[in-house]
This record gives C-alpha cells, sequence and structure tokens, in this order.
C-alpha cells in the first residue's frame, strides 16, 4: 500500500498533475487526482470529461498535465477511454507497445450520474480494463452550481433554488456507487478527499483487478456548497463521521466497509456549516425536512451495513 | 477478383482489407450488416481489430476519437439517428485532426420514421468538417473506402472521411463488384501514420484542450487549411488507386456525357445510375445532355464544377432532401460555384427520393425535357415524384 513517503516521492519525481492550473482557491479535485495519478505505478493515460477539472487544467497552450490526456466531450469519457484502451489492446497485439499502460478517467458527477451515464454503464459492461473517478461535488459547479442527480435532498441549487413554494432540490440523490456495483465489475469504492490514504490503498487495490474500476470520490466545492474556502477537507470528514458518504468497497462483489464511525455524527452538524442548506435553519419546515434526510442517511447506512453482513468476506 | 455482392459486403471486404486497429460501431438499419460482416471477421480470426461493440453511436464515434488519438486506426459505420447522435462528436472528431473512416448508409431522418434512402443525414454533417465523398455503386463504396483511408490518414489533411453510400439501394442490392487482391489493397493503404498518439507516455500531450477567443479562431482556423488540403490529396490519391486497380477516377466528379452538353443534371449517389440511361435515352432522341456526378462533395469543388458547367444552357440540380426554409443544399452549393461566371447557365432545384422514394427514369427523362422551358433561374423548388 503506498505511504506518504511514497506518494510524496513519486510527486517528487514528476508531478503527474502539475501546478498552473487555475481551479479554485480550496478546490478539493486536485488533491484526489494527484493521488490517484501518484498511487499507480505504471504509466497512465488519462482522460476527463467536460467540467471544472478539464476547463482548469488544460486551457490552451497551457496544460497541467504531465501525462497523456484526452477531453473529448461532457457525456463520453468513458466511451473515449475505451477506444484508448482498445487502440492499445489492438497496438499490443501487433507488438507495437510493449509496456503495461494504465487508464484513468476524471470525470464529475454531473458527467457520471447523469449526461455520461449511458456510456459509463456502456464502457462497465463491454470490461475495458480502466479506472473511472467520479470527482463528486454534489451539484453542476463549472457552470454555476446548477442541481444535478448527486445533488442531496433540499439542498439548494440554482436549478433547484430554496423558494417558498419548493425548499430547494425535493428529490433524494441518485446512488450511482450501488448503481455500478449493479455492474458485476470487479472493484467499486466510495472515497473522500478527508482520508487521501485511504484514496490511495483504493486506487492502488482497484488496480490489481483486470476490467472496469469505479471510485466515487466525494470532493466539496467551498463555493457551491457555500462554506469557507479552507473547508473542503473538514465537509468530507464530517460527511463520513455522519455516515452520509460512508468509506467502502466492493470487491468482486464482496462489501467492506473501511470505516465505521464509533458514534454517528447527525447530520445536522454537517448540514448547518453549509450555506446551500442555511434555509433548513430559518424555514418553518425545516426541521421536518432535516428530520427526512436523518432518515434517509439511516436508511442507506443500514442497509450498506446489511449488505456488509450478508455479502463480505472480501480480502 | 469480380464477386456478385452487397454494398454492404463490399465496405466490409473494404474494412477487412484496410484492417483497422478500432472498429466501434453500432446497428442502425441500413448500415447493420456492416456491423454483423465485421464482427464475423474478428470472430473468425480473418483480422486482428479490436471490435468495440458499444450501447449508441455517440459513444462509437467517441471510442473513434480515442482509439484514434491514442494512434491506431479506426473505422465505424452508421446511418440517419445514428449518425444525428453522432454529429456532437464528429465535429470534435475533426476539431481534433482526426482521421477517422466512416460508411454512412444513407437514410431519411425521423420524423417521420423512415429506413429508406434520402441524404438528409449527409446534410446534416455538412458543416461538421468531415471530408464526404459520395457513391453511386458498390464498386464506387468500395473503392473509395480504400481511398478515404489515405485522404483521411494524409498528414496534410488528418481528418474525418464519411463515404455516402444510398442505403437499400446500394446497401442492400448485389452488384458485381470487383474487389483488390489482399496485399494489393494492403499495399495501398498502407501503414497508419501516427500523430503525437496519446499512448507514447514518454512525450505526453494533451488532446482536446479549451480554447478561448484568444486561441481558439486560430486553431478553426487550420482546420480549414485541412479541408483545403484535401482536393490536391484527392487527387493524388484516385491517380495511384487508377493505376492499381485499372479503373478510372479522375477529378472531383464523374462527368457523363457532359463535354458538349447544353443541358445538364447534378445529382450524388445512386440515382446518377438512373440519370446516365436517361441522359443515353434523350442523345439518341438528339438532345445534348449530360451529368455531372459529385464524388467529392465537401470540400465544395466549386471551381473545377463550375468550369464544367459554365458552357451549358441550363442545369437541373437534384437534392435528396429539404433545407427547411431555403433551397436544396446541393443547388445552392452549385449556384455559389457558378456565381463568379459572367454568363451562367439557368438553374432549376428539384427534390426528389425522400424517404426512399423511388425516381425511375421516366421522371428524370422528364427533368431534362422540362430544362429548354425554364427561362430563368428562381428562387422555387420544384419537385420529382410528388403528389400534390
Amino acid at each position: 500500500m503506498p505511504s506518504i513517503k511514497v506518494l510524496a516521492e513519486r510527486e517528487e519525481r514528476g508531478a503527474r498533475f502539475t501546478g498552473g492550473h487555475t481551479l479554485c482557491a480550496g478546490c478539493a479535485e486536485p488533491m484526489a487526482v494527484r493521488t490517484v495519478l501518484n498511487a499507480i505505478e505504471d504509466p497512465v493515460v488519462a482522460a476527463s470529461a467536460t467540467g471544472c477539472l478539464e476547463v482548469a487544467s488544460s486551457r490552451f497552450p497551457g496544460t497541467a498535465w504531465n501525462v497523456p490526456w484526452i477531453h473529448v466531450a461532457f457525456e463520453n469519457a468513458a466511451a473515449a477511454i475505451s477506444g484508448v484502451e482498445a487502440a492499445y489492446k489492438a497496438l499490443r497485439k501487433k507488438g507495437l507497445i510493449a509496456r503495461r499502460i494504465r487508464f484513468v478517467v476524471f470525470a464529475g458527477d454531473g458527467g457520471t450520474h447523469d449526461i455520461g451515464l449511458q456510456a459509463l454503464s456502456g464502457a462497465l459492461e463491454r470490461g475495458h480494463d480502466f479506472l473511472y473517478v467520479c470527482l463528486n461535488n454534489e451539484a453542476y459547479m463549472n457552470t454555476g452550481v446548477q442541481r444535478s442527480s448527486a445533488t442531496p435532498k433540499c439542498a439548494a441549487a440554482t436549478t433547484a433554488p430554496y423558494g417558498e413554494a419548493i425548499p430547494g432540490k425535493p428529490q433524494e440523490r441518485k446512488d450511482l456507487t450501488e448503481i455500478v456495483t449493479a455492474h458485476g465489475i470487479p472493484y467499486v469504492a466510495q472515497a473522500a478527499v478527508s482520508n487521501l490514504i485511504d484514496l490511495a490503498n483504493k486506487v492502488e487495490r482497484a488496480m490489481r483487478y483486470e476490467g472496469p474500476k469505479f471510485i466515487n470520490v466525494l470532493t466539496p466545492c467551498p463555493l457551491g456548497w457555500r462554506t469557507p474556502r479552507d473547508s473542503a477537507v473538514q465537509q468530507a470528514k464530517l460527511a463520513v463521521e455522519t455516515c452520509y458518504w460512508p468509506l467502502y468497497e466492493v470487491i468482486e462483489g464482496r462489501y467492506k466497509i473501511n470505516y465505521k464511525p464509533k458514534e454517528k455524527v447527525p447530520i445536522e452538524e454537517w448540514l448547518k456549516t453549509q450555506g446551500r442548506f442555511r434555509h433548513l435553519f430559518r424555514d418553518p419546515r425545516g426541521k421536518e425536512l432535516i428530520a427526512q434526510i436523518q432518515a434517509e442517511v439511516d436508511r442507506r447506512w443500514e442497509l450498506l451495513l446489511q449488505k456488509e453482513k450478508c455479502f463480505g468476506g472480501g480480502e | 477478383m469480380r464477386k456478385a455482392i452487397t454494398g454492404h459486403r463490399a465496405i466490409a471486404e473494404a474494412m477487412r482489407q484496410i484492417e483497422p486497429d478500432v472498429v466501434a460501431v453500432y446497428p442502425i438499419t441500413p448500415q447493420s450488416e456492416i456491423a454483423e460482416y465485421y464482427a464475423d471477421y474478428v470472430h473468425n480470426g480473418l483480422v486482428r481489430t479490436e471490435l468495440v461493440p458499444v450501447e449508441s453511436e455517440h459513444s462509437a464515434l467517441s471510442a473513434c476519437i480515442g482509439a484514434a488519438a491514442a494512434g491506431g486506426r479506426v473505422m465505424t459505420a452508421t446511418a440517419s439517428q445514428g449518425l444525428a447522435l453522432m454529429v456532437e462528436v464528429l465535429y470534435i472528431a475533426a476539431g481534433l485532426r482526426l482521421p477517422i473512416v466512416m460508411a454512412l448508409a444513407n437514410r431519411s431522418l425521423s420524423a417521420p420514421i423512415n429506413i429508406h434512402c434520402d441524404h438528409s443525414d449527409a446534410y446534416l454533417a455538412r458543416d461538421s468538417g468531415a471530408v464526404q465523398i459520395f457513391c453511386e455503386n458498390a464498386q464506387e463504396a468500395y473503392d473509395y473506402t480504400l481511398m478515404a483511408q489515405r485522404i483521411a490518414e494524409d498528414m496534410h489533411v488528418r481528418l474525418p472521411v464519411i463515404v455516402n453510400l444510398d442505403g437499400f439501394t446500394l446497401t442492400h442490392t448485389v452488384q458485381p463488384v470487383d474487389l483488390l487482391a489482399d496485399e494489393v489493397a494492403k499495399k495501398f493503404v498502407g501503414e497508419c501514420k501516427q500523430f503525437s498518439p496519446l499512448l507514447d507516455v514518454d512525450h505526453p500531450v494533451t488532446w482536446g484542450p479549451f480554447a478561448m477567443p484568444d486561441y481558439y479562431f486560430e486553431l478553426k482556423r487550420a482546420q480549414q487549411a485541412g479541408m483545403e488540403a484535401v482536393p490536391d490529396v484527392f487527387r493524388n490519391v484516385q491517380e495511384e488507386f487508377s493505376k492499381i486497380s485499372g479503373r478510372q477516377y479522375v477529378g472531383f466528379f464523374d462527368a457523363y456525357k457532359l463535354a458538349d452538353a447544353e443541358y445538364a443534371m447534378v445529382v450524388l449517389g445512386s440515382t446518377a445510375g438512373t440519370a446516365k440511361v436517361a441522359v443515353d435515352e434523350l442523345r439518341a432522341r438528339g438532345m445534348k445532355v449530360g451529368l455531372l456526378k459529385p464524388w467529392l462533395w465537401r470540400p465544395f469543388p466549386a471551381k473545377e464544377i463550375a468550369d464544367a458547367l459554365k458552357n451549358t444552357r441550363a442545369v437541373a440540380v437534384l437534392d435528396r432532401a429539404f433545407s427547411f426554409g431555403t433551397m436544396g443544399v446541393l443547388f445552392e452549393d452549385v449556384a455559389s460555384a457558378l456565381y463568379p461566371l459572367e454568363r451562367r447557365p439557368v438553374l432549376a432545384n428539384y427534390i426528389y427520393g425522400l424517404g426512399g422514394r423511388d425516381t425511375p427514369v421516366p421522371e428524370l427523362v422528364r427533368v431534362f425535357e422540362e430544362l429548354p422551358k425554364i427561362r430563368k433561374t428562381e428562387w422555387a423548388l420544384r419537385y420529382i415524384g410528388l403528389r400534390e
């Protein structure tokens, strides 16, 4: 498992994702990207969906990518990497490439849960050998905090604002990790930027398997969540402590929860720190809505515990 | 070797000989048999291609883009709604200067849904930046698929190339096709030339960057230069192909009895074959008529077409699709091409054959017979074979 020392050494040896990008101060994405890329020893080819990371890292004629990288469009990063990987297989068969090359996608929640879901599902079903990393900040941050299917219930987004009639997003968030798990691929995990060693370990474990791998990484967006600029890691940590965002793996169908808080922090503690939920603490309906959010967090956590109990026993 | 095969099979045979590294394809009528034949070759070990059986045409072309940027030779095929779904990424394939060859089994666009031929799909991709070639028969479809590979991969061009063949009329009918010997075809196509491939991990490149007002314009201008390079490359590839095949491909269009023609017709695809019969009939009756059938439609060989039509009295331009609210697309191409001439022939625009409506010889004879009666070019559509 890669230690901090190993990760730092690899960063020193030659940063795969360099400075000079224009992501916001306090953005959680570069941490996740660097950790993922440094956790892989082999050469990497990366692909990105349209989104914050893509526009901020590739403004012509500059680039923050020190690995081969491609962006095609918003909804097709998984299809594009399918083609890269297929070409790799073909050129290897011909003896034109000898080295082992690994393939990684970075896409946001919009590009994964919503517009890119079909391409992702197709690539998972076809069994391409690649790692798909969803940098999940729970809304369309690049275009100005519009709601996505990953946006939590009641969060205010620019296309699901707090209003007198409708207080924020009415729907629950889509559980993409479980949707991906249902594809029966060898490795699925949830991670968060609050625990980068956990993320690095997950990448390292994922890369032991042939075929599609998927990691859903919670990367809080201070701008979109309306929290202080230096809060992304703390926000992720609290999401884990509340069991809103469990850290877990599904390895060859076996569930393993990587962290179980001794005492589950009430979801209210997390909600009250974020501007996107501020209305819940002012609106007379707030108390009831917070209770509903807590009930859903509890339901999902219990379900996950049950899954681990029934389908646990992985490595 | 002469074989009696369908247009599908002709395309698939060309693809087998090209043996791309990656074929990413999604089935759609009337293209599916191309995908089926190719899957058969892969599953029987006739080719070493990686077949990517994608979940949509959008992903088909997206995978082709990834594979081509990776450094592989790639192909796909589609029709109608499939192309419509691809169009977003077709623009990107062209913008990234990726040589992707695609057969397009021309089929009308919905609604109403219809599976038969017209050219609304090809017209939809008109401004995508893809080179577009039209074929009259299965032989041309085979020949131009091989030539398209060379045109697409030429370092001055590096653009997607669409080889159009009329759905059902050409894809599903059995025709005699002369196939080159495998080794001759392979030698003609040659090895795939890579350009900054993604898989060269020691020389990392950023493909598909974000370009703002400070650079976007220059990058698009460079793309236009790629299109401008096509005519010379097209002619050279034709010349080389004519030598190895014994079939004469000279220039951007097929000019049939056009040299001394007083009245001419311009038409794309298989209808040109019907038009040749109409030309022969009228020539037998003493009417000086001729035909111009563009092979290369994008880039549009305007100067050469103007030159070929300049001595005619009147020209019927046939469009197998509407460009709703204006004249036919091919008509506007021809009209623009003729504009610089001091003395221009009268032009008439006919819409024909939508949704697979048959256009038999007598209908085209009638068009030729009508031409001498048309006194001036009018901004008005005429129709062939339409019940009004």
